[in-house]
């Protein structure tokens, strides 16, 4: 009954993939929608009951469905591994999974290929599933590159568009760089251990050397930081925002994204024995989180803003992993999920109030309008920006705190700086989109309309999780999720060393006067002096433009590594046509007054085989004179000449070295 | 030595000889509709008897099973020796696969001389199958040369390109070239084993039987002389890099049905892994020539796929995108190691499904818009959704995308190759971000983005024979990428065996079922 519950998780959403994929265009939109959202809805109660399960017994269990492959000393099973750490990335996938689905039935109403969305959304579903759910590195992997499929078709979803096209292979290209990676990390991993199961590769881990810890480390990390949108390879989520809000909110915010966060958690026993590996883990993580802050003080699309903050926040995972805080990176993560589906979902409310704008520079002045999705936003917002009590507060401040007791005092410092832009430019978005002034198109304007319920409905739960959802988490270090994943990630026992009582309020005293302060600066630059920030602008043009401009990094990966490998393609095509390819015509240019050879092979060689074959009377009788021409005769003397010469020579070489063996004999 | 099994009745021999019985069959036809029903009955028949092959085959077993044999120029040593291996079983239902496929294609598309196109065709699945089958190197020599002259016509008369009677005559001449060494190092093998046979008092005193040359030991001096002399042979017809050049020709010249036949079936490499590894273990594992044929694989792998990057022309982004995929084969070959081995063999397979369902897709597209240049194409998936889909899948396959079988293969040939050497694997895997970059901003171009000018007309989505052939693929494709076992257990004797042999210096002692890895 379990092992079936466990299968049926990810086998839902795939069966209705293959029921929308295969028959969507037969039915009606109501048909496809229904089996979308009610499969991950049924998918979502399954993992509820495992979860249930794994809560009362406290088990480790491995459910193999059969031998995928296999060979030599290698085998490889499609099989799953269902221990407190999927139980909860399940639950967060699925549940947060679910509403974004029911959310996507208003989003999406009327809008063309409506089923291949929902197939698109289900079939993610069951590579996120794969990838959290499997008890390998190669299952995992399906569930890797499954998820950066599904990413690029939705981002692709308005194909047409050349900037959606364009977005989606870059996702792709980019995505795949960091899954070369990650199999360089598997081949180490089986060249280490002779297998990819992780129980038996976490119980060996030990035995490993440091270097050879750190060079998996690494290698995991490149794939890591590609998935998850980590420097350098962060470019391709903004542009992701092409896709559908849903899409962002799910796919490049919620679930996806983590994936690197995740397995870097899962391979925490490597990551313990590779010091170099988990400093470089935190510093990724912290320069990310303030990078990524930094370009997003000054983006004008509500999207764009919320991406910047996405790569950000999931710069705090990654330094949360690299400082050992492993259950502070999937708290962190799991109420990211919460928050971070509120915001894109409430931006999209937004977006579908106004017809498709997404500049904010266009809006201002939607609370009166939209005063649910206001309400939902703003506590997005708070949530996000660390105000107690709400989710963010506790997971956020759980890493600050974890490095300030453990004396990382730089990745402190780094992390409470990323918490203040955060805090400013989340304000920012939200008092240019729903305060001051409407700055709204007329044509806009006269469609400006509150999102139906199936919208808001799915908002107000993520609003009541952005709110309650850090309570799992609470005391810090000491909460219910601690305890739930200590036995995974090992760190009960080290999070044992007692903190003083008043240090921790102190640090959370920290935490929260750093986020008013964002705030309170946002406030003042774009409620109460709202002229100030576009002052401040103009007085310090070049670093306004270089933050306008993502500080050029798109640019130069084009030149640097785009253009330089396009160029390449040519000059070798060139090569090709003009250096390899000419050796061979002009060997054939050579033997042209060999014609009397060529007749001879043509008529003896190429038409004696085919009259032995029987067919060649029929053939010659109307191919015969096309035959002579072209360029045989150019060729074939080559053919017998060297035949002959080499003939020859081999032999000669070869009767020399036996009369050789037989004189030395 | 390896054990043989015969099956009581000729089965390869009425597999290999039945697609050139219905050639003569169709000869005596007149009537076109008759002709095109012949000529897909009987590949069909094939298909099915290749089907009952495959179904009768020993798995996990290192046999050459279906052994048929009966002496053919006695003095020389020459049989007509048939049998069949894991290593050469699945590539006769591949080839009945892709000639019913392509007989299905060619159905509407070819126009003129149908009844010679059909008989071409069929001959050349004949050959085809009979380079699979022979296990004695005259007789695949035969083949391989005679494989030559349909493949000629075909390029030459059905082509669709202005330089197809040039890149026919490259095609053969370039193979006839390669295959002279060939046979000089086939010679000296039966040499080195009448010498053998003639101090060891063994009869026959001459042999170009592969089971018996494979008991008898070579130096290793005359093995990697052997050794280059069937490389070049194997090279140029593979191709290799950077003896390809007839391939781009060949492809975009010849018809896609050639094309199919060309890119799909792995003769060159497949010959590697069939005599070269274990006749010539020795050579194989010398330093010089791992060195050589593991930087020409890689080299092929980059140049490949870079080259491929920027080709406006599908059917010459596929060429070169073959050679970037062959490139993965010979790593795989040539790491030595199980792993390597059972991957370039799967690959190989599975090239057979995914370039050649390229290239039928490239000959949907030509159908359609009389071209496969880039200029031709821009926002087709708004047209033509249901192409768009199969070229997406095919083409993801093709780039090795888990859960399709380009994955299973270049998974286990970059395992191979990182375990030989870790800098192998890591130069191996660039070679999968540039896959995806070539394929993806193609099809960007071509699928995606608004409609192109002058494409105003309505094209006409996938009809149903087209889709039969897509989905077919599609199918071989999911299957091989979810669920190999059947597929990885007729390898798994043979690639065992070959392991053994390059480790020990010998076959070991094949026995049915013995080396079966079930729990």
């Amino acid at each position: 009954m379990f092992d079936l519950l466990v299968v049926l998780i990810p086998v839902l959403p795939l069966l209705a993939v293959l029921v929308n994929g295969l028959l969507g265009h037969r039915y009606s939109h109501g048909v496809a929608h229904r089996l979308g959202w009610g499969s991950v809805g049924l998918s979502f109660g399954c993992a509820i009951a495992v979860f249930l399960s794994t809560l009362s017994t406290g088990l480790t269990r491995e459910v193999v469905v059969y031998r995928w492959i296999f060979g030599g000393d290698l085998t490889i099973n499609l099989a799953f591994l269902v221990d407190p750490l999927t139980c909860v990335m399940m639950l967060v996938v699925t549940g947060v999974g679910f509403l974004i689905h029911v959310y996507s039935v208003g989003y999406m109403h009327g809008e063309e290929g409506f089923t291949r969305f929902f197939t698109y959304m289900n079939l993610f579903m069951v590579s996120m599933l794969l990838l959290v759910m499997g008890n390998n590195y190669l299952v995992l992997f399906i569930g890797w590159e499954g998820v950066g499929l599904c990413s690029y078709l939705l981002i692709g979803y308005y194909y047409d568009r050349v900037s959606a096209a364009k977005a989606a292979t870059k996702a792709f290209v980019v995505n795949r760089i960091g899954d070369a990676g990650f199999l360089v990390a598997i081949f180490l991993v089986f060249v280490n251990f002779k297998t990819l199961d992780y129980t038996q590769v976490f119980a060996q881990a030990g035995q490993l050397s440091t270097a050879m810890a750190t060079a998996i480390g690494l290698c995991l990390l490149i794939g890591a930081v590609g998935k998850s949108a980590q420097l350098p390879l962060y470019t391709w989520l903004p542009d992701a925002m092409e896709g559908p809000t849903p899409v962002s909110a799910l796919i490049h915010a919620a679930t996806m994204v983590t994936a690197g966060v995740y397995m870097i958690v899962r391979n925490h026993a490597i990551y313990d024995m590779a010091p170099l590996a988990m400093t470089t883990v935190a510093l990724v993580g912290g320069l990310t989180a303030v990078f990524a802050a930094t370009i997003g003080l000054v983006q004008n699309d509500i999207k764009r803003v919320l991406a910047y903050s996405t790569v950000s926040q999931l710069g705090y995972m990654f330094l949360a992993c690299g400082i050992g805080a492993y259950t502070a990176a999937i708290f962190h993560l799991m109420t990211h999920a919460y928050f971070k589906a509120l915001l894109f979902l409430s931006a999209g409310s937004v977006i579908h109030a106004l017809s498709g704008e997404q500049d904010v520079r266009k809006m201002g002045g939607l609370r009166s309008k939209l005063p649910w999705t206001h309400a939902l936003f703003l506590i997005g917002t708070l949530a996000i920006a660390g105000i107690f009590p709400l989710a963010g507060f506790w997971s956020k401040d759980e890493i600050l705190a974890h490095a300030f007791v453990h004396r990382h005092y730089g990745l402190y410092a780094i992390a409470a700086i990323g918490a203040f832009l955060t805090a400013f430019y989340m304000f920012r978005l939200t008092y240019l989109t729903f305060y001051g002034h409407s700055r709204v198109e007329p044509h806009a304007a006269a469609h400006l309309h509150e999102s139906p319920a199936i919208m808001i409905g799915p908002l107000v739960v993520l609003g009541a999780l952005s709110i309650v959802g850090g309570f799992p988490g609470v005391p810090p270090e000491g909460g219910w999720l601690h305890h739930f994943l200590g036995p995974v990630v090992g760190v009960a026992g080290r999070g044992g060393e007692h903190v003083r009582v008043g240090l921790v309020v102190a640090l959370m005293g920290a935490a929260t006067g750093i986020a008013l302060l964002g705030w309170g600066l946002a406030h003042y630059l774009y409620s109460v002096r709202p002229d100030t920030a576009d002052r401040w602008a103009a007085e310090a043009p070049r670093v306004y433009s270089t933050l306008r401009n993502k500080y050029y990094v798109d640019e130069v990966y084009d030149a640097v590594f785009v253009e330089p490998t396009k160029r390449l393609g040519a000059a070798w095509d060139w090569f090709d046509r003009h250096v390899i390819d000419a050796v061979v015509r002009g060997v054939g240019r050579l033997t042209e007054t060999g014609s009397a050879a060529s007749t001879w092979f043509e008529k003896y060689v190429i038409y004696g085989v085919i009259n032995v074959t029987g067919y060649a009377n029929h053939l010659a009788a109307w191919s015969w004179r096309k035959l002579q021409s072209g360029m045989v005769h150019h060729y074939a003397a080559i053919i017998v000449a060297g035949l002959f010469i080499l003939v020859h020579l081999i032999l000669i070489w070869w009767t020399g070295s036996f009369a050789l063996g037989v004189a030395a004999r | 030595m390896l054990q043989e099994l015969s099956f009581g009745f000729p089965i390869l021999s009425l597999i290999l000889f039945l697609p050139l019985a219905g050639a003569l069959v169709l000869w005596a036809l007149e009537e076109e509709d008759l002709v095109k029903n012949a000529a897909l009955g009987i590949s069909v028949l094939e298909l099915i008897l290749t089907g009952v092959l495959l179904t009768r085959f020993v798995p996990d077993s290192a046999a050459m099973q279906f052994s048929e044999q009966v002496p053919w120029i006695p003095p020389l040593g020459i049989s007509y020796h048939l049998a069949v291996d894991g290593i050469s079983v699945l590539f006769v239902p591949l080839t009945a696969f892709l000639t019913t496929l392509v007989i299905l294609y060619s159905w509407d598309t070819v126009r003129y001389q149908i009844k010679e196109y059909f008989i071409a065709l069929l001959a050349l699945e004949t050959a085809t199958v009979g380079i699979f089958i022979s296990i004695d190197l005259i007789v695949f020599f035969v083949f391989w040369e005679l494989m030559l002259i349909p493949s000629y016509f075909l390029i030459k008369l059905w082509g669709g390109g202005v330089e197809r009677q040039y890149a026919a005559l490259k095609y053969v001449l370039y193979t006839l070239l390669g295959s002279v060494f060939m046979l000089v190092g086939i010679v000296l093998l039966n040499l080195n084993y009448h010498d053998w046979a003639v101090t060891h008092h063994v009869e026959p005193i001459y042999s170009f039987d592969f089971l018996q040359l494979l008991t008898t030991p070579i130096p290793a001096e005359r093995q990697v002389l052997i050794f280059w002399l069937m490389f070049m042979g194997l090279a140029f017809k593979a191709p290799i890099f950077p003896f390809h050049t007839w391939l781009p020709d060949a492809l975009i010249e010849g018809p896609i049905g050639m094309a199919v036949i060309l890119a799909g079936i792995k003769l060159g490499t497949y010959g590697f892994m069939r005599f070269s590894l274990p006749l010539l273990p020795e050579a194989s594992k010398s330093q010089s020539v791992v060195t050589v044929v593991m930087g020409l694989a890689l080299a092929a792998i980059l140049y490949g796929a870079i080259v491929a990057l920027i080709q406006p022309d599908l059917r010459r982004l596929l060429a070169f995108s073959s050679i970037s995929h062959l490139g993965f084969v010979l790593l795989g070959l040539f790491a030595l190691n199980y792993q390597g081995l059972q991957g370039g063999l799967l690959t190989m397979v599975n090239l057979g499904f995914t370039t050649a369902g390229l290239f039928f897709l490239a000959g949907f597209l030509y159908v359609r818009r009389h071209s496969t240049q880039l200029s031709a194409f821009g926002g087709l998936a708004r047209k033509v959704p249901v192409l768009a889909t199969f070229l997406l899948i095919i083409g993801l396959a093709s780039i090795g995308l888990p859960g399709t079988n380009g994955f299973v293969g270049e998974f286990l040939v970059l395992l191979g190759a990182f375990s030989a050497y870790w800098v192998y694997g890591v130069v191996g895997v660039t070679g999968v971000i540039l896959g995806a970059a070539y394929f993806l901003w193609y099809y960007e171009r071509a699928m995606f983005g608004p409609l192109a000018q002058g494409l105003t007309q309505t094209i006409q989505d996938l009809n149903a024979r087209e889709k039969l052939i897509a989905v077919s693929l599609s199918v071989m494709i999911f299957w091989i990428g979810l669920y190999p076992a059947p597929f990885l257990r007729i390898m798994n004797g043979s690639v065992q065996a070959l392991v053994d042999r390059l480790e020990h210096g010998q076959m070991a002692t094949a026995q049915v079922s013995a080396t079966t890895p079930h729990e």
